[in-house]
């Protein structure tokens, strides 16, 4: 993970396409300029933080039902809980559903653990746009190489 | 069973918080009753799963971009209910 980069995502254990489900795991930084203000002396993720970590979870799902011939935007999120604090050198498990395929725009269910324990969950909306430019491409296709995207999992 | 639009309108009514009295077959989605697109895919979204049919929003949307439709066509409600049935009875048809 790198906060600064919002590279939120480092691999993806699972993901199970027909079943439209994914586990992806992210570990938080021991360090980060982002903990030196949020907070000094009780550094902890920011909430919109893991909200951004659920919705890439959740883009990484759909970049693979869909097959990369759309990419996902945040574009709603409904019902976010933050039910426990995540700390530098946490080991986020994150997992994310689709619940709803529409024309143009797609819903999720998002998870985060740490340890087993449910750490914030949020019900989120996507839209789904035509990828804007080559090099938007090539940097998701570079991403999905470093996150272990299983390319066999989109091959026709 | 209550009609296409009563449906319709009573989900626009609770989705954004509009009087459902102020809703009516001739309302225009956008232009009238204010809805943008964003508070649009929960609408769309509440009509997929009330109805079982999948709203084909990006058809329309590049319809009218090109100049082959206007939002009249897809977004007057009596319009759209109209588009919702036509929807609703072909599934029955390839069911």
């Amino acid at each position: 993970m790198q906060l600064e980069y919002f590279h939120m995502i480092d691999r993806i254990v699972d993901l199970k396409v027909d079943e439209k489900t994914i586990v992806v795991e992210a570990q938080v930084p021991k360090e980060s300029t982002i903990f030196e203000g949020h907070f000094p002396g009780y550094p902890l993720m920011p909430g919109v933080l893991l909200i951004e970590s659920m919705a890439q979870a959740s883009g990484w799902l759909q970049l693979g039902v869909f097959k990369f011939e759309r990419m996902p935007i945040l574009a709603a999120v409904k019902e976010a809980k933050v039910r426990g604090s995540v700390f530098p050198g946490d080991l986020m498990s994150i997992e994310a559903s689709l619940t709803h395929e529409g024309s143009g725009y797609a819903m999720t269910e998002a998870k985060i653990r740490v340890g087993g324990k449910l750490r914030a969950n949020s019900a989120l909306t996507f839209t789904l746009i035509p990828f804007p430019n080559a090099d938007m491409r090539s940097h998701m296709d570079a991403i999905a190489k470093r996150v272990g995207f299983p390319q066999q999992a989109v091959s026709p | 069973m209550s009609s296409t639009f009563d449906q319709v309108a009573t989900i626009i009514a609770e989705t954004c918080d509009i009087p459902r009295d102020t809703i009516t077959p001739d309302s225009h989605a956008i232009d009238d009753l204010g809805i943008d697109s964003l508070d649009f895919l929960d609408i769309a979204f509440a009509i997929d799963k009330q109805f079982g049919i999948k709203l084909p929003l990006e058809k329309w949307t590049q319809e009218v971009n090109d100049g082959k439709a206007t939002t009249e066509q897809y977004f007057v409600l009596k319009n759209l209910c109209a588009r919702i049935d036509e929807l609703v009875a072909a599934k029955g048809t390839s069911a």
